[in-house]
């Protein structure tokens, strides 16, 4: 489903990314995992055409199309979501306003049919019960004023309405406490299916208890260093990645 | 450059959409003002002698008086005897019903979609429109007369209602007010007169559509309503004007009146040509608007949504002088490219208990300049006044900006004013959020922007809400390319 080749990427002038080969394949979980700075949310960001990230060179093919070039509201709309580390507020905007819009740009580029107010609250509704959310988050502004842990649990509720056939956690267990964690984790598991692959960035193996994945990677300095399966997220809680900078430097 | 900078270039270029002169044929009278064209103006309207004389006061008032520079805005300096004022349709014959309206208005009001057709009206919206300075046709009248309402052209209202006209004009807004109201005063061509009686709650909105139309013809529009005890009023304007080179001075007076346990809910949105990109032609738009609240718990309610004209001088305010009396102010004001804005209200509490709330959401776009100025008094026995101020600014681009200048002046100890302000700048973050949603780059914007102004578009009449939505949108369309 993706393929990325050799993406290299900078930010202000910074080469972040200094090529990163990565396939996913359909209802795979792919873990990222890194010190700070070592560009793993550089990667999910330019993957979802965040524009402070500028790929200066590499390919990356998504469902056979070429990724870079669409803009980043049609990625969204041809099924990449980006579940944000620090969501953003966006006062006086109603939140199932707000996703309805979004749901039917999604539905109009698909040439489906757009959902009315009383299908969309039906579909909501399901929605907001798989994943245990209170419908309080409907009525509010955009992540106005909510707590660190109703964001998170927003951005999955934005998922799970969305559907998205790649969906990309940027660091979605930073600032929560272990309930919220639980809660979050639960909706990324309800929504795994063997149509449906995600990209999880996390600095931390606790996340990876909850939400159990496929492939881990280890990035260091803007390169892929080391890749395993579940036992190498385990590995790199008990050492610490100082070993896999080195090991990544001895290659 | 940043994204939405960008998307502020891309916006400037839009076209007005609503530039277009009708040929009709004028009754336009010789450029420049002396006593004679104000005795001109009258004698065609066929005004009594009293109307005369006040015009004359208030001209000569005028002559007396400097145009004023203290607010934040610059223009070209206005050539008052380059002005023709006076202008109206040639057909002057009573009408009889819509059918015989000149189809070349007619057709005008259509393109602006002007609700003048018979399902507008039998959606309840009276209107009554004024082509340039005369009214071509008023409807709904006679249903609103069986209820004691006067709604009708402010030179009918004259001829029919005098001694209401008489009591009132001028009573709010006194000719000697300032520079503006003062040359309003000595040759306004017409405007609407609304009077609702005691304990009558109109039912339906009443509205006006002004529309500019003749080459250097200022506008000088008249309105007077006034609601008798216990009566309730909601009174929706909404302005176009066709593209033009000259700018086109404008300076309105609008006067209300309400009396014990009286509404007046007035709501304006305005869309006046704002010029081109380089900041050439638009409307100078130099309004006095203000209300009195009279007698006890009366509640006068101004709602403006402000998106045109090349220069905005406006300050629609509140009298509170009954005791319990209510005064409020929401605005929206959209400046973009070149357009400036110097637009607030001033609360003036005066009777016991009376309270007042100001909303105002300034955006700027371009090089647009945007300021709010607002003035709160509370006299010496306006005890346990009240007053809740908010004023926020959104900037849209980097080369565009926003001023807040509030003014207390505060003479009751037992006053509580309360002032917030913000500003904030329309994020890449933000548009970035909305993208990597689904939704595009445009509608994110629009999305943002009427966010912003949700407290404002909420006191709006529904249809109007819709409208002002849309009139924001095509302010800022484009901008996203």
């Amino acid at each position: 489903m993706l393929q990325v080749k050799n993406l290299k990427v900078r930010v202000e002038d910074r080469e972040i990314l200094k090529g990163i080969n990565l396939t996913v394949n359909k209802g795979e979980v792919h873990a990222i995992m890194g010190p700070n700075g070592s560009g793993k949310s550089t990667f999910a960001r330019a993957l979802s055409g965040h524009p402070g990230y500028e790929v200066t060179e590499g390919e990356v093919l998504y469902n056979g199309q070429d990724l870079l070039d669409m803009d980043p509201d049609e990625r969204a709309r041809e099924g990449v979501f980006m579940a944000f580390q620090y969501p953003v507020e966006i006062p006086g905007v109603n939140n199932a306003y707000f996703l309805k819009a979004a749901l039917n740009a999604k539905r109009k580029q698909a040439g489906v049919d757009e959902l009315d107010a009383i299908d969309f609250m039906k579909l909501v509704k399901e929605k907001l019960k798989l994943l245990h959310v209170d419908d309080s988050l409907l009525q509010r502004s955009v992540n106005e004023g909510f707590s660190g842990g109703e964001k998170k649990r927003n951005e999955i509720f934005h998922m799970a309405v969305l559907e998205p056939t790649l969906a990309l956690l940027d660091e979605t267990d930073s600032g929560l406490d272990i309930d919220a964690l639980r809660v979050v984790s639960e909706g990324v598991n309800a929504m795994r299916s063997p149509d449906r692959a995600f990209i999880v960035v996390t600095h931390y193996q606790r996340l990876l208890n909850y939400i159990v994945p496929d492939f881990v990677h280890v990035l260091s300095d803007g390169k892929i260093v080391r890749s395993g399966g579940r036992e190498l997220a385990l590995e790199l809680e008990e050492k610490g990645y100082a070993g896999q900078t080195a090991a990544g430097a001895r290659k | 450059m940043s994204t939405a900078t960008k998307q502020i270039e891309e916006l400037a270029n839009t076209e007005y959409k609503y530039g277009f002169v009708t040929d009709t044929e004028q009754d336009i009278i010789p450029v420049g003002l002396d006593e004679d064209v104000v005795r001109l103006i009258s004698s065609k309207k066929g005004e009594p002698e009293w109307l005369l004389e006040w015009r004359l006061k208030a001209f000569r008032a005028w002559l007396k008086m400097e145009e004023p520079h203290w607010q934040n805005v610059t223009y070209a300096p206005i050539d008052y005897q380059g002005v023709s004022y006076y202008a109206a349709p040639s057909e002057k014959k009573k009408l009889n019903s819509l059918d015989e309206v000149d189809p070349e208005i007619r057709a005008t009001f259509d393109k602006l979609g002007i609700p003048i057709e018979e399902q507008k009206l039998l959606s309840n919206v009276a209107v009554d429109a004024v082509f340039d300075s005369v009214s071509v046709a008023t409807t709904f009248r006679s249903k609103l007369a069986e209820l004691g309402i006067i709604f009708c052209p402010f030179s009918e209202a004259v001829k029919d209602y005098p001694e209401l006209v008489k009591q009132y004009v001028g009573s709010v807004v006194p000719h000697t007010d300032n520079y503006f109201a003062a040359l309003n005063s000595a040759v306004f061509s017409d405007g609407s007169f609304v009077y609702i009686p005691k304990g009558v709650r109109c039912p339906m909105e009443l509205s006006t559509y002004f529309r500019i139309n003749a080459k250097n013809t200022g506008q000088f529009e008249r309105t007077l309503i006034i609601a008798d005890e216990g009566a309730t009023v909601s009174y929706l304007e909404g302005c176009t004007a066709p593209m033009r080179d000259e700018n086109q001075l404008h300076a309105a007076v609008v006067e209300l009146v309400a009396h014990k346990d009286a509404t007046i809910k007035y709501s304006t949105v305005q869309n006046w040509y704002p010029g081109d990109r380089n900041g050439k032609g638009g409307i100078y738009n130099f309004v006095t608007k203000r209300g009195i609240c009279k007698g006890d718990r009366s509640k006068i309610t101004w709602t403006q949504v402000e998106t045109g004209s090349a220069v905005t001088w406006k300050y629609p305010s509140c009298i509170l002088q009954g005791n319990d009396s209510v005064g409020e102010f929401y605005s929206v004001a959209v400046t973009n490219n070149f357009q400036q804005a110097d637009t607030g209200t001033k609360m003036i509490h005066l009777g016991k208990n009376t309270r007042s709330t100001i909303v105002s959401k300034g955006i700027s776009a371009g090089r647009g300049q945007n300021t709010y100025r607002g003035a709160v008094k509370i006299g010496k026995n306006a005890s346990n006044a009240r007053n809740y101020s908010q004023c926020d600014s959104l900037l849209i681009g980097d080369r565009c900006g926003a001023h807040t200048f509030p003014y207390l002046e505060i003479k009751n100890t037992t006053a509580k004013v309360e002032h917030e302000a913000s500003t904030s700048k329309i994020g890449e973050d933000q548009i970035f959020y909305c993208e990597s949603r689904g939704i595009s780059k445009e509608d994110a914007i629009n999305m943002i922007v009427s966010g912003f102004c949700k407290e404002v578009f909420r006191e709006l009449p529904m249809e109007f809400a819709v409208e002002a939505q849309k009139l924001l949108g095509i302010s800022l369309e484009g901008s996203v390319g």
